[in-house]
């Protein structure tokens, strides 16, 4: 049910009755490594090719999803995922292995967020029993596509971000326990002008902030609502401009329920400047790590905003102007 | 940024650039320039030492050993590119690995390797200059419009 401008409200309350996450080797060493399901020591996964590679990582996170739902793939009426390779191949492959009805989404990192809220809608509207959300990004196959061969030699600044290697589902149903799907505000694109690929976070940051603001305003809440605020991919410089920005326009979120999925994920003393990105860092923290933390009953209530920067490799060479866009989705136990 | 670029700008999005602009961690130039000097001078120093070693102990005059050790900086270069050590040097060295001509071997076998995955016709061969293609274009153009400003300062009676 439509509520205010842009935030759907969904009455049935779906479920997320399971989710997975499945990692690469550097985010085995991270911060969350107890949070994945799978944890691959091999970038390559045993296939030829990296975006050969991130198909699998998104094929065993559905398959993990599935299993733990205790359902079949029959079961499943609908597939939804997003990813950032060229024509969402990851998607669209690993839905031809599932053979499930597909809807294939891209909203760049911000992904793993629409397909969940487009589920929960499906859910609520009565026209799915089971509905299958996923995101995967493959760090590899991203620098590849958007930036230079991997093992190019170029210095990165402080204010570029390391493309997770993971995947995230999750099942959402009519029935069933677990955390539900309250609510969510699908973003607006905003553009404030930046072009610098290695400093998405600057680019999404606006967006993020437009979300929230939005979701708060449809809602007529309060940030302290939440137990948790995450934002997907920000990292760390993104992150505190977000966090400044609100503060702005007089809706300071309290410092210690808002984070950043781009932030917690890896370790301080990794090299990844400021912090993790992509469609797969927002998916495996979320289905991974804050799930886990609702279902031990750790938080109550939380909201994701996942942030996408939509920008192609040709779009920046062209000198345009990155766009960010946001989509919040409200969990509650 | 330049003017021009910025005159397209809306108001709102100039102060947005000017506040996060303050947010940003700044790139450590100084500290970049220094590890750049100390790692692009070891690798100029191997570079000497090999020549050296060419013309004391392998029968080549000064003028010669230039071929040979190029060719050493170039396999050791692609060697660890291809294990996987180059780009993590790179992070730290910036510069100093880019600019002597292990950073040019580099530059052709990530891409090189990055693509094998398409084959070796459309994916290697392909995309093997991707990267180095543009400093063979420059290079060699700029070259040219050199040695025309040579031969007509001669022609012109000048040196």
């Amino acid at each position: 049910m439509l509520q205010g401008h842009q935030t759907w409200v969904f009455q049935s309350k779906p479920a997320i009755v399971s989710s997975s996450a499945v990692g690469g080797p550097f985010e085995a060493r991270g911060a969350l490594n107890g949070d994945f399901d799978i944890l691959h020591g091999d970038i390559w996964l045993g296939q030829d090719s990296f975006e050969k590679a991130e198909k699998k990582l998104l094929e065993q996170a559905c398959e993990v999803a599935i299993d733990k739902a205790g359902i079949k793939k029959e079961d499943v009426q609908f597939f939804l995922s997003g990813d950032l390779m060229n024509q969402i191949i990851s998607s669209s492959f690993t839905a031809r292995t599932l053979g499930v009805p597909y809807l294939g989404l891209f909203g760049a990192c911000s992904s793993s967020m629409e397909a969940l809220a487009l589920a929960a809608l499906l859910i609520d509207s009565n026209s799915a029993e089971n509905a299958l959300a996923a995101a995967s990004s493959h760090n590899a196959s991203v620098e590849k596509q958007f930036r230079y061969p991997t093992e190019y030699g170029s210095q990165k600044p402080p204010t570029a971000q390391w493309t997770v290697t993971g995947a995230g589902a999750a099942i959402l149903s009519k029935n069933g326990n677990g955390p539900r799907v309250t609510a969510a505000t699908i973003g607006r694109v905003v553009d404030m002008g930046l072009s610098d690929p290695y400093n998405m976070g600057s680019a999404m940051a606006p967006a993020a902030v437009d979300t929230i603001q939005a979701h708060f305003r449809d809602l007529n809440r309060e940030p302290s609502y939440y137990d948790l605020i995450a934002t997907g991919d920000l990292g760390r410089v993104g992150h505190k401009i977000a966090a400044e920005l609100l503060i702005k326009h007089d809706r300071e979120i309290p410092p210690e329920i808002f984070t950043d999925c781009g932030i917690l994920i890896y370790k301080e003393n990794q090299p990844v400047q400021a912090g993790g990105s992509g469609c797969g860092c927002s998916a495996t923290v979320t289905y991974g790590h804050l799930l886990n933390r609702m279902r031990k009953n750790q938080l109550k209530r939380m909201l994701i905003v996942a942030t996408g920067a939509l920008l192609s490799p040709l779009s920046y060479q062209q000198q345009e102007s990155i766009p960010g866009i946001a989509h919040a989705v409200a969990i509650e136990m | 940024m330049s003017n021009k670029k910025k005159k397209k700008l809306t108001l709102t999005q100039q102060e947005y650039q000017a506040f996060a602009k303050t947010l940003e961690p700044k790139r450590p130039v100084i500290a970049n320039c220094l590890k750049a000097f100390l790692i692009g001078g070891i690798i100029c120093t191997i570079g000497q030492g090999l020549q050296w070693m060419f013309i004391k102990y392998f029968d080549f005059t000064q003028v010669t050993a230039g071929n040979p050790t190029v060719a050493v900086l170039i396999l050791i270069s692609t060697l660890l590119t291809g294990f996987g050590v180059y780009d993590h040097i790179a992070q730290f060295a910036g510069a100093g690995t880019a600019v002597p001509v292990t950073g040019f071997a580099n530059t052709v076998a990530s891409a090189a390797i990055e693509h094998r995955s398409e084959g070796y016709v459309l994916g290697v061969g392909g995309n093997m200059f991707k990267l180095a293609g543009s400093v063979i274009a420059f290079g060699v153009f700029s070259a040219f419009v050199v040695t025309l400003f040579k031969i007509t300062l001669k022609a012109l009676g000048g040196i």
